[in-house]
């Protein structure tokens, strides 16, 4: 495995090094450099420090583990791969993605799993370990969106106006949801055994990657929400 | 409360018996399901409430029995309260529901190429003839270094940055597979091979059959990132983010449900009968530095070997907006003005915001001329381009080409009878629908727009030879090859032009 020392280096230079490198690699000193793996196929990345924005975007297959925080636009447009975090992640992550995972141990920022979509085999999942921001699955067109609310520094599990414009997919949220408000177009339960047995093999790739026990995490109630219609905006028109 | 709705069919199908011969042409071909075949009388008749004024049935009927008349039966004349304005409320008033509309605005507002008129030489710096002399009309897009620079040996260094090589001034601009039928995108693509210029996915993706004309084919990523993937991006010879569009500037799109059907589906990626709901802004865009992320994210998944385009509506601060994408990496910037055309727009958005793209242009290539960043990025326009002379009047406004999809419609065999969001297209164009889709044959309709681009190609030649202009580059904004009829001195300078006879 090729290590690179990335202190001091432009973003455009390490993606270019990279880009240049066969087989796994593994950053060290990383410091903000975005768009790290952009695109990138099956290979194996491990970075140590904080990468910039963007990283994995358009990823296509490669297992990116982050021993640090991330910043924004984690898994932009992401088609495939793994996105490990080992700490929290900003806002956007996984916008549009349509498939691969995004795992993360802390929390989230804004708007995590926005218009994430889904497509035949390919079902997009983030979990996230800790809380999440605003507009959390806005949009949200299919996959699944899970919230463990396991460190949330004494705030509710997600801030305000999660599933705004939800058409598809499903998001599972690890609180009874008594003061979450969301909006009419969707149905928010408490998730079934069944509910939570579509999540399990997820849950437990995810504590398997963080070292985590997986029966003490499903001892807890669960919300699961959905959207009402894939055609929300049928009514609206009239013909002209 | 009956009657309140009821409006006479706004078109009447006029129709010869003496020539009718009975042969049901036009009760096939219809998919609006007009014309119906009474048995009983041995005779056609027509249920006019339904009719678009497509022209179908009117081209393809053998005899020339059949036309199709605007009815005269209209409300009380009322040059503030219109027949279609009272019309809207009416629906409105049933309904409850925003106004739906295709194609470009129809309203008569100002058409500044028609008040644009293009020089020639007399006398004095002798015309062209294009028959006999070489013209260049080949174009480059993308971003043109400050200097050149030579290496310790003093040979010019020639490592640009991604250029997109065009033969003309002029490519297809973008439009949807699912907003279009399959048929269509395969003229297209085909077309633009061809001519050695492009065509434009649009937002929903590229149909695996079409990755072969990927040399001539621009990639679209909208808010919605339908069908943007590695391979994707890959596949174009440009990426282009839209930003907006000038139909329906500041919304997002929609393609409902029933049009995703299981082709469209698998182009998208998406699952089948869902909507396709593009949001309004990319919600990771708050900024010129977001956009910018966007724009160099593209090029590093794809090793800065794609040229970006941004594309933007025609607003009213589009002079500032450009300045600022020219600064964000976008190696092109497409501006859409406000008579672009659409597959489906809500009427109010369509038909009252945004600018005409003739403003829009001029004002853009003079303020990144001010700020010494013209040469950042290559300016491509569109909505409307309706001819060669638009193209050479938007080269000479500061273009360095154009977008055509409405023109290019038109040379498939659309009619402009504006009602794409039905999908019901008669012409085989905006549908989904398999037994309309067959209308359009992939051959034919790419011959025609080789056709009509050759032809524009001729014409831009003769504009060129005659104003003793041999390459388009040196058109370029050559603003003294242009003045202006009818227009006031505020029209005139931010044109940019004299008024004729000056």
């Amino acid at each position: 495995m090729k290590t690179i020392d990335a202190a001091g280096m432009d973003f455009t230079a390490l993606n270019e090094l990279l880009r240049a490198t066969e087989g796994d690699a593994e950053i060290i000193g990383c410091l903000g450099q975005r768009f790290i793996g952009a695109g990138m196929g099956k290979r194996k990345l491990a970075i140590h420090g904080i990468p910039g924005n963007a990283l994995g975007a358009y990823l296509n297959g490669a297992e990116i583990k982050v021993f640090g925080n991330a910043q924004d636009a984690v898994g932009d447009t992401m088609n495939a791969g793994t996105i490990l975090v080992h700490g929290s992640i900003g806002d956007t992550a996984g916008y549009a993605m349509r498939g691969g995972k995004i795992y993360v141990r802390g929390s989230a920022g804004y708007r995590a799993g926005i218009h994430m979509k889904e497509y035949k085999e390919h079902i997009p999942v983030i979990i996230i370990g800790g809380r999440a921001g605003s507009f959390l699955g806005e949009y949200q067109a299919g996959g699944v969106i899970i919230v463990l609310g396991m460190h949330t520094d004494g705030k509710p599990i997600v801030s305000n106006f999660p599933c705004t414009g939800m058409h598809g997919g499903k998001l599972f949220l690890r609180s009874r949801c008594e003061t979450v408000a969301f909006p009419r177009q969707v149905t928010a339960r408490p998730a079934a055994a069944e509910d939570l047995g579509e999540i399990e093999g997820y849950l437990a790739e995810y504590c398997a990657a963080f070292d985590l026990d997986k029966s003490a995490i499903l001892d807890s109630p669960f919300t699961v929400v959905t959207p009402d219609s894939a055609n929300p905006y049928r009514q609206m028109y009239v013909a002209n | 409360m009956p009657g309140i709705d009821y409006f006479y069919p706004e078109f009447e199908v006029v129709r010869r018996d003496e020539r009718c011969i009975r042969c049901r042409v036009c009760e096939r071909q219809c998919a609006n399901e007009v014309h119906r075949y009474d048995a009983e009388r041995d005779m056609l008749i027509s249920d006019e409430a339904k009719c678009v004024n497509c022209q179908r049935c009117v081209s393809l009927c053998p005899t020339r029995a059949l036309k199709i008349v605007r009815s005269d039966c209209r409300l009380r004349e009322n040059a503030n309260w219109d027949g279609d304005t009272i019309r809207e409320v009416y629906k409105q008033a049933a309904s409850g529901g925003v106004l739906l509309s295709s194609m470009g605005n129809p309203k008569p507002l100002p058409v500044y190429w028609d008040k644009l008129l293009i020089n020639a030489s007399q006398v004095t710096n002798p015309s062209i003839d294009p028959l006999r002399e070489p013209m260049e009309t080949k174009v480059f897009l993308g971003k043109k270094p400050d200097r050149m620079t030579r290496d310790a040996e003093g040979r010019l260094k020639t490592d640009l940055t991604p250029q997109l090589e065009l033969s003309m001034p002029v490519m297809f601009s973008a439009m949807s597979y699912g907003s279009i039928s399959y048929n269509a995108h395969a003229s297209l693509a085909r077309a633009a091979t061809e001519m050695g210029v492009c065509y434009n996915t649009g937002e929903g993706g590229l149909h695996e059959d079409f990755y072969r004309y990927g040399p001539h084919t621009i990639v679209q990523v909208a808010s919605g990132r339908f069908g943007v993937h590695e391979d994707y991006l890959e596949a174009g010879a440009a990426i282009e983010i839209k930003m907006g569009q000038g139909a329906k500037p500041g919304i997002g799109g929609h393609l409902p449900g029933a049009k995703v059907g299981p082709d469209v589906s698998r182009t998208r990626m998406i699952p089948e009968g869902s909507d396709a709901i593009s949001p309004a802004p990319h919600h990771d865009i708050y900024s010129i530095e977001d956009l910018r992320q966007l724009v160099w994210s593209l090029k590093e998944a794809t090793g800065h070997r794609k040229p970006v385009i941004v594309k933007v509506a025609a607003v009213h601060n589009i002079a500032a907006i450009a300045s600022g994408i020219a600064r964000s990496g976008a190696d092109i910037i497409a501006i859409d003005g406000f008579r672009g055309g659409t597959g489906a727009a809500p009427t109010r958005i369509r038909d009252h915001v945004g600018i005409p793209i003739e403003l829009a242009l001029s004002s853009v290539d003079q303020r990144l001329r001010d700020e010494g960043i013209r040469n950042n990025v290559s300016l491509v326009v569109g909505g409307s381009i309706r001819s060669s002379a638009d193209v050479v009047k938007a080269v000479a406004l500061g273009a360095d080409a154009c977008y055509i999809a409405t023109a290019a419609v038109l040379a498939l065999g659309c009619h402009l009878c504006r009602t794409c969001q039905s999908g019901k297209c008669n012409w085989g164009i905006a549908t989904q629908r398999p037994d309309l889709t067959k209308r359009l044959n992939p051959e034919i309709g790419s011959q025609r727009l080789v056709n009509l681009l050759t032809a524009w190609k001729r014409e831009i030649m003769e504009l060129m030879g005659g104003m003793g202009i041999n390459s388009i580059e040196a058109l370029r904004g050559n603003r003294l090859m242009l003045r202006g009829v009818g227009l006031n001195e505020t029209e005139l300078r931010i044109l940019g032009i004299s008024h004729a006879g000056e």
